[in-house]
């Protein structure tokens, strides 16, 4: 697979542990910063893509390659529910803040609401509005954020009823609330990432200097929105200062690509990915321990 | 029941159950009285005798059904976690443990299953089977189900198959043997006694020895002899009354009806025939020959003397009953000589063939001609362009295809009016009456005034399309955009067998389609006149008129169509006999603009759309957000009905994705040029431009010829626009009202009033009553302010459904409408990329009477100034309903808009027009949001 693992952390208040998929057709969980690895979930039927933890830590849902997502329990390790219906590979999964829905983007270019409430088998509503595959997905509480490779970031707001469509152009390969949700980070293969401004759809800020131009790389914001990492393909993770948009490093990773990353929600503490193994960087004063993905 | 007891001395043995040790000061029980002892099963429940199923009438618990705790049902098991187990409920998950006993209808004892016993059927099935086709309304009914029954092979044959067993094989190992002689030799007659077996084989070494020494065969197959004990004290091969036959005779032998000889036959089926009357149909030999019964003749059927041996005779070498002479069931010689024939076991549900299979004949193979090359040689297939089209037409000849010729017809393909055409007839006038007869003249006057605009305008249409089909074929630059570009306008100016074959915009109507079609061979082939030539004559001038622009439409649109129709494909959700589509009432918008905003780094505005969209009220909840639209039944993007077939269809997209309904961006992404319109670019189109460059002069020339005074001049856009925006803030007012006027009226006119005369009262009614359904009432007028807004040329809509209304047009003078139409379609001719070349138009613009001009804008105004107004209104009317930022952000924009008209007017329409520095300054003076 072209991303063996990708890790995201699972506890999205306190931090304490990191979930990894991968083509291996199962979901990992970790405690990040010994190494351990906590428990297995396997049910999918091809590589995982993405996976999400529930605000609660208490069930994950994950989507990938076998066109379905998964709701799982994290204690038993049981598939609570599998949701079909998507007509592609799920790129992208995320809970709502209650995870009561599970939002899911697929290469065919739509997002599916799905509920993990009722026993329904259809998606309460199919966002198809995205002539291209949608990328990446992000929810906050009363908005879903998606970004589609057609080159444009749609937000639903459900609060107004609106859908805010902005043109980038480039095939979107990650977006992000900023942590304030006042603006959106939006990575593209143009190898550019752009702070946008989530009401207006301005430009706040333009980063540059990575290279993305055909895979689907993670970019994030760091713990205080004080700057904006993101993967790269010649294998370092880049970090920009996000008012002023001055590179302020660029960490070599390996030779590989960086496949993915994850910020702490907390900490300065950052997970890469690549090539079959997960990484974590912390600061100086901590020692840095890998783990095989 | 031997106890062991373990306290007690381990070397006594007890046995049966031990009393109760008596305690201390208790008194004995007294035993219980005979009457009430009882015997009851393991569950307490008195012993009955039967279970439910076998005539108990205490079923389940105490005459209940369930348990002790009321029915309940079976715990719910996840079908999810446990799917292996799930299984199929039987008879027995509802019998009782007396059913399964011994003695109980269903006894679990280990028996047998029919895959494994050889012959030996279900007996208590078969029992029943007999008992329903006695009671039968229609008694012996089940006679056909036993006819015909499934071959089944029980499992030492299927495993024997598998080992390579044929059938008529012996079993064992492969043996060196010459193979044993099928039947014996015609010709050679045994007198006396058979030879012994052994012989036989001797015999055959002696003859053929053709065969190799190494070849096995399998051994001889032995038909075993079955030796069973006469235990009766009847005659010799007496059979007496038949159990089975008398139940109709439904036995296991079922075809043994048919090779049991014709009178046993008739017999049978004359008993089944004639005792109908009878409920149990109990008949044979036994029982005589009941008084009303005729037939008389085979009281002993079973037994004729035919069945035994008169004569000394050979017995066929191939049974392996060599000298074995038990009586066997064939009566006749004949077939006898038919069992000859086979020497094999008669395999249950067949029965001997009665005539032989006549051999089929053996046609030697035909002689291949000398010269003769076993490889496919393929023609060279030609890539179908402009230039090779006479090198295709030759091939499709050659191959004997007939060419789309209009000149060679087959009968088939003529509609009435062709063959009225050939027939030398006139034209019937009466029949398609025309709108026009029921237009005043007036209307009429105006109409034909558009229709030489629109006349005008299609000659240029195909003179465009001509020029893109000539420039489609021409070699290209081999970058990857353009090379996708080259392909796409190859496809433009491709077959029309290719261009048929996936885009039929007339399909509903075939003859027009086929009409089209010529159109389209026409054009490929250069003629000028494709379009009068391919028309059907027998049209009204007015049908003809539009149907020439409805083709030089579709045949433009089949190159633009075709790259967003590709661009995405789904299954089709619709029926494909519903004759109208769900379009998305709000599109995004062409992308070409936002591109260039994109690069200018301008974010924003220019970049950002925004719909009203309506959340799932589930989601909602899921949410814990209020429903934005409590009374919306809608869900996602509003929608609307249009026609499937419609060439409308395809022309409106681009109209209404420039029209945002929801004021969130109050002022307007800006407007396309008529011409963008109808072609909508898809990402791979930013190198048209340069390829409109390449076929500029081609074209220019050829609508030279068409339109004289248009003198356009080819230069690049960004310039052009500058210059523009720079002469722009001399006249802006005066200038971009009457511009974007015409940008806004460039691609509709002609449709907006077909829709207005033939389309009007079906659509609108759909999709008013659409909105009416989905939505509030301030929804709906929303769209129609959006409409009426975003198309900008109420006028001309005012004038058209005037003209429906055969009124005469009270506040616009008519006099503007011929100059209007020759603006847009010389812009409309001239495609989407080009720079405002119009300088001849602009100075005619500039010439025209300033006051004509001034009233004009007044108008404007006026219609805007009512729009706003309903904008408030409508603000007004949501406000209480979600207090959004945005909302009051827009409503304090748009009052301050109110306020200054005239600059905010200008400023709400095309932004294509602006130069780069006007729009950061602009965009600069809008609040920004920063943190």
């Amino acid at each position: 697979g072209r991303r063996p693992s990708n890790p995201a952390w699972c506890s999205p208040v306190d931090g304490n542990y990191c979930l990894t998929c991968g083509s291996d057709k199962t979901l990992k969980l970790w405690n990040p910063l010994r190494g351990t690895l906590l428990r297995t979930y396997s049910g999918h039927g091809y590589e995982v893509l993405d996976a999400a933890g529930s605000f609660d830590n208490s069930s994950l849902c994950s989507g990938g390659g076998d066109k379905a997502v998964v709701l799982w329990d994290v204690a038993s390790g049981q598939v609570v529910r599998k949701f079909r219906g998507h007509a592609g590979k799920v790129n992208t999964v995320q809970f709502n803040e209650e995870a009561t829905v599970i939002l899911s983007g697929s290469i065919d270019s739509t997002i599916r609401c799905w509920d993990c409430r009722s026993r329904k088998p259809e998606p309460i509503q199919t966002l198809d509005e995205a002539r291209d595959g949608i990328s990446s997905v992000k929810v906050s509480d009363h908005e879903v954020l998606a970004g589609s490779v057609d080159g444009r970031v749609r937000r639903y707001d459900l609060r107004m009823g609106q859908l805010f469509s902005d043109y980038v152009g480039s095939p979107i390969t990650c977006i992000c609330f900023s942590r304030d949700g006042q603006c959106t980070l939006v990575s593209s293969l143009d190898s550019t990432l752009r702070l946008l401004d989530k009401d207006t759809g301005e430009l706040l800020g333009e980063y540059t200097g990575h290279k993305n131009k055909e895979y689907k790389l993670d970019c994030c914001l760091s713990e205080r929105d004080t700057h904006v990492v993101s993967c790269s393909e010649d294998g370092k993770v880049f970090f920009w200062d996000l008012v002023e948009g001055a590179l302020a490093l660029a960490l070599p990773v390996g030779p590989g690509v960086v496949q993915s990353l994850a910020y702490h929600p907390m900490e300065p503490c950052l997970l890469t990915a690549m090539g079959g193994s997960i990484q974590c960087w912390r600061e100086e004063t901590y020692e840095a321990e890998g783990a095989p993905g | 029941m031997a106890a062991l007891d373990s306290d007690s001395d381990e070397d006594l043995v007890s046995y049966g159950t031990g009393l109760e040790p008596l305690e201390e000061g208790e008194r004995p029980k007294k035993p219980i009285p005979l009457q009430d002892q009882t015997v009851r099963d393991e569950k307490g429940r008195y012993k009955r005798f039967h279970g439910a199923f076998s005539g108990g009438f205490s079923a389940g618990y105490f005459n209940t059904v369930g348990s002790k705790e009321g029915w309940t049902p079976s715990s719910f098991v996840s079908s999810r976690q446990n799917r292996a187990d799930k299984s199929v409920l039987g008879p027995e998950d509802f019998m009782d443990e007396e059913d399964l006993s011994e003695f109980g209808i269903a006894p679990k004892s280990i028996v047998t299953t029919d895959d494994f016993a050889s012959k030996t059927k279900d007996r208590i099935r078969e029992k029943a089977r007999q008992l329903a086709a006695a009671t039968a309304p229609i008694p012996g009914a089940t006679l056909l189900d036993d006819l015909i029954t499934p071959a089944k092979l029980s499992i030492g044959f299927e495993l024997l198959r598998k080992m390579g067993w044929k059938e008529g094989q012996g079993i064992g190992p492969r043996v060196k043997r010459r193979p044993r002689r099928q039947k014996p030799d015609p010709g050679v007659k045994i007198y006396g006694c058979a030879l012994p077996p052994g012989g036989s084989e001797g015999s055959e070494d002696e003859d053929d020895d053709y065969l190799p020494e190494n070849v096995t065969f399998a051994p001889k197959d032995v038909t075993p002899v079955d030796f069973t004990p006469k235990d009766n004290v009847h005659g010799l091969a007496y059979k007496g009354l038949d159990p089975h036959q008398a139940l109709f005779g439904t036995s296991g032998e079922h075809f043994n009806l048919f090779s049991g000889g014709p009178e046993e036959t008739s017999n049978l089926l004359g008993d089944i025939g004639v005792n109908k009357g009878r409920k149990l149909g109990i008949s044979g030999q036994a029982f005589g020959v009941g008084a009303l019964e005729e037939e008389d003749d085979d009281i002993y059927a079973m037994e004729t003397l035919s069945k035994y041996d008169t004569v000394l005779k050979d017995e066929e070498p191939g049974d392996g009953l060599y000298g074995w002479t038990a009586p066997r069931q064939y009566k006749s010689q004949k077939e006898s000589e038919k069992d000859l024939r086979y020497i094999g076991k008669i395999l249950d549900g067949f029965s001997l063939a009665s005539k032989p299979l006549s051999s089929k004949k053996v046609y030697p193979p035909p002689e291949l001609p000398r010269d003769y090359r076993p490889v496919h040689y393929f023609r060279p297939v030609v890539a179908a362009t402009s230039e090779n089209s006479h090198l295709l037409q030759v091939l499709s000849e050659s191959a004997g295809k007939p060419t789309n010729d209009p000149g060679t017809h087959s009968r088939h393909q003529l509609n009435a009016c062709k063959r009225g055409e050939l027939l030398g007839e006139t034209p019937i006038q009466g029949a398609p009456t025309s709108v026009l007869e029921f237009l005043s003249q007036k209307d009429k006057e105006r109409l034909k005034e558009v229709k030489q605009a629109t006349d005008l305008k299609a000659a240029q249409l195909r003179a465009r399309s001509l020029a893109q089909s000539a420039s489609g074929s021409r070699p290209q630059p081999s970058s990857p955009d353009v090379g996708h570009c080259s392909w796409h306008m190859a496809l433009s100016g491709g077959t029309a067998t290719t261009r048929t074959s996936n885009f039929k915009p007339f399909a509903k109507d075939p003859a027009k389609q086929k009409r089209y079609e010529e159109f389209l061979v026409n054009m490929k082939r250069g003629q000028k006149d494709a379009l009068e030539r391919c028309l059907d004559p027998g049209m009204t001038e007015w049908e003809r008129g539009r149907e020439r622009d409805e083709f030089a439409r579709a045949a433009l649109l089949y190159a633009s169509s075709h790259s967003t129709l590709s661009s995405r494909f789904t299954h089709a959700k619709e029926e494909d006999d519903s004759d109208q589509v769900e379009v998305p009432r709000d599109q995004e918008n062409d992308v070409s603009d936002k591109q260039s905003a994109v690069k200018m780094k301008m974010f924003g505005k220019l970049t950002r759309d925004a719909f009203e969209w309506h959340p799932d009220k589930l989601l909602c909840k899921r949410f814990n957000v209020p429903d934005p639209y409590p009374d919306s039944t809608l869900v996602g993007l509003p929608r609307v009905k249009r026609d499937k077939y419609s060439v409308f269809n395809f022309l409106t997209i681009p109209e209404t994705a420039s029209s945002p309904v929801t004021q969130a961006s109050s002022e307007k992404v800006p407007q396309h040029r008529g011409s963008d319109k109808s072609r909508k670019p898809s990402r791979w189109d930013t190198s048209k431009e340069e390829k409109k460059e390449d076929s500029i002069s081609e074209f220019l020339s050829l609508a030279r010829s068409k339109v004289g005074p248009a003198k356009p001049e080819p230069s690049p856009s960004v310039n052009k626009e500058e210059e523009r925006a720079m002469e722009s803030v001399s006249n802006k007012v005066v200038n971009k009202d009457v511009d974007s006027q015409t940008e806004g009226e460039g691609s509709r006119p002609s449709m907006d009033l077909f829709k207005a005369i033939f389309a009007s009262s079906s659509d609108e009614k759909s999709s008013s009553s659409e909105d009416e359904e989905g939505d509030s009432e301030d929804d709906q007028e929303g769209t129609r302010e959006a409409d009426s807004k975003s198309s900008q040329e109420t006028d001309l809509a005012e004038a058209s459904s005037v003209a429906q209304a055969s009124e005469p047009a009270p506040q616009e003078p008519a006099p503007f409408f011929p100059i209007q139409k020759m603006q847009i379609d010389e812009r409309e001719a001239f495609g989407p990329r080009l720079p405002p070349v119009f300088c001849p138009n602009a100075r005619q613009k500039l010439e025209a009477p300033l006051k004509e001009k001034h009233k004009k804008n007044k108008e404007k105004h006026k219609t805007k100034k009512e729009h706003k107004r309903k904008k408030e209104k409508k603000k007004k009317h949501r406000k209480h309903k979600h207090k959004g930022k945005q909302k009051n952000k827009k409503a304090e924009k748009s009052s301050s808009s109110e306020s200054t008209d005239s600059s905010d007017s200008h400023s709400e329409e095309g932004p294509a027009d602006l130069s780069p520095q006007e729009l950061l300054r602009r965009l600069k003076r809008l609040p920004l949001r920063r943190q």
